[in-house]
């Protein structure tokens, strides 16, 4: 079976966004960029699951700017067998990727598609239901744990309260949570094997697809600043004054 | 324009997500309706119909309906659609599962958590884990929209809108479940808890955690929440977590305790009325947004803290 792992190219994980004083954005210009970390694991998983000998063949796609490759070649170099960068200089809605992948999906008909829960810039968690609902798969997101046996994909799933375990018949959708796994560092060997790896660039007009944005950003703008308080010296101090000061006990 | 809420119910009770997803519905239109979905929902939909402010509730109620399955859920709502200029949708898990498959039937594009309904068109949402919030105009003609329940307050009841009957969504059957884990708690719900008690690496271990966290949220009535490094080192359940990666919280009181205070975890609940931070490290950044800090070891901390309470 086919495992395609759709990848995006954000802010690294521990660098803290700052608003363009201008409001119309994030300021991203030197700032350090790294692979979304809910698609590393994703990465990881479908690795694993090729080691296991349920995926045969791991497919890296990307749709992003030129740098995009870098992000691709990291999934490489963890294990992943081939890339495809659709390259697009702005930043696409949920919608035109979901439409995006449907369309890579469609050619390269994989049994699985296994994808980060949401992107850590933009925040939607859309793109992985929204592909489900195109290409009518079943999902199952926010994956804890899967297992695939013949055609079945059994996927448990972290819900508010608890967990759940679905069955889902491939081809399906699998997004990623959290505690699927810890994501792998790619030694060296792989980091060079990955250089060789190939990489096929494409456009987005190369597959007939709308992306258009459907909204406009008005502005971007920094939340309020929460002001630090008082140190209190001990915890009797800290009860009195949540008591009579605050109001919450 | 009429709006379209879907409630946030287990099968039997619904949950005030509910009515703080109305309150973002009024804000769009005073043509406000309530789907509850589920399998021997009716008494969830009757808790539905005393909300204020809305015109009626809607039932769709079967067996596919009864374990949160997107595609049933989607598809219900989508059938729906036709009398709608937009659906309201409970940021929960169970919402982020099926909204966006609503958005993508549609052809139009998903708004996610939402904080501040400027105009009927016009929507405020973080994005970059709370570090910055987005402005955005959506110009589709119907809107799917997912809402950030702690940044609304709770519609009213004293209501008495009539329930109605609707048809469940279809199962195409490539989905099923299978079985369901939930954990069994006397303490609160984590989002709607009035007082969260949280706690982070420093405790250093699930036994630790055990001892040191949950005593003190039940000695205050609280929800029990932790951060992400807690919970990555296995110290704490994946449900117990607070920020960007977890869950959104904003009590009237937060307490930190061993927890450094992330970026990640501060998206999670830098939005409590009142925070107090516990943590041996004077610099850490927890203190820069704590109404109330204490330097010093929890390990001491929190046995006076008990004694204080009594």
């Amino acid at each position: 079976m086919k495992v395609l792992v759709p990848v995006k190219r954000v802010i690294d994980y521990n660098v803290k966004a700052r608003v363009k004083a201008d409001q119309t954005g994030v300021d991203l210009a030197n700032v350090k960029m790294s692979m979304n970390p809910f698609c590393e694991i994703a990465v990881e998983e479908a690795v694993r699951l090729k080691e296991k000998g349920v995926a045969t063949e791991v497919v890296i796609v990307s749709i992003g700017p030129a740098q995009a490759q870098e992000t691709i070649r990291t999934a490489l170099a963890m294990g992943g067998d081939r890339g495809i960068l659709i390259q697009s200089d702005g930043d696409l809605e949920p919608l035109a990727v979901a439409k995006l992948l449907k369309a890579v999906a469609d050619e390269e008909k994989p049994g699985l598609i296994v994808m980060g829960k949401q992107a850590i810039d933009g925040d939607n968690n859309a793109v992985g239901q929204m592909l489900s609902a195109l290409l009518g798969w079943p999902q199952a997101s926010f994956a804890s744990k899967i297992e695939v046996a013949g055609d079945k994909a059994t996927v448990t799933r972290e819900v508010d309260g608890g967990l759940q375990v679905l069955e889902v018949a491939t081809p399906a959708i699998v997004t990623a949570d959290l505690r699927l796994n810890e994501p792998r560092y790619a030694s060296l060997p792989n980091i060079m094997k990955a250089k060789k790896k190939e990489i096929a660039v494409k456009a987005t007009g190369d597959y007939g697809v709308d992306v258009a944005p459907r909204l406009k950003v008005i502005k971007v703008t920094e939340p309020a600043k929460r002001s630090a308080g008082i140190k209190v010296e001990n915890a009797a101090e800290l009860v009195s004054k949540l008591k009579t000061e605050a109001g919450v006990l | 324009m009429a709006v379209l809420v879907v409630a946030d119910n287990d099968n039997a009770h619904l949950r005030d997500t509910t009515h703080k997803t109305v309150t973002a519905a009024l804000a769009i239109s005073g043509d406000v309706d309530v789907l509850v979905m589920g399998e021997g929902a009716s008494a969830a939909a009757a808790a539905a119909g005393k909300i204020e402010g809305i015109r009626k509730v809607l039932l769709a109620d079967s067996a596919d309906l009864g374990h949160g399955v997107a595609e049933v859920q989607a598809a219900t709502v989508e059938a729906l659609m036709g009398g709608y200029d937009a659906v309201l949708v409970p940021a929960t898990s169970g919402g982020k599962n099926f909204a966006p498959r609503i958005a993508a039937h549609l052809d139009v594009a998903p708004i996610s958590e939402i904080i501040e309904v400027v105009d009927a068109n016009t929507f405020v949402r973080p994005i970059y884990a709370g570090n910055a919030l987005e402005t955005i105009q959506s110009s589709d003609s119907k809107k799917v929209i997912t809402v950030r329940p702690t940044a609304f307050k709770a519609a009213g009841e004293g209501g008495s809108a009539g329930v109605e009957t609707v048809a469940a969504g279809g199962n195409a059957g490539t989905t099923r479940f299978v079985s369901e884990e939930m954990v069994k708690s006397d303490r609160p719900d984590l989002t709607a808890a009035k007082i969260v008690v949280s706690g982070g690496r420093a405790m250093g271990s699930a036994e630790e955690f055990q001892k040191v966290i949950e005593p003190l949220a039940d000695r205050l009535g609280a929800a029990v929440g932790a951060s992400r490094a807690a919970v990555d080192a296995g110290y704490a359940p994946n449900d117990y977590q607070v920020g960007q990666t977890g869950k959104v919280v904003a009590p009237a009181l937060y307490i930190a305790i061993g927890i450094s205070g992330a970026i990640q975890h501060l998206a999670g609940m830098k939005d409590s009325k009142v925070i107090v931070a516990i943590n041996k490290d004077a610099d850490a950044p927890i203190f820069q947004v704590a109404d109330y800090g204490i330097v010093g070891d929890y390990k001491s901390v929190v046995p006076e803290l008990m004694a204080a309470l009594d």
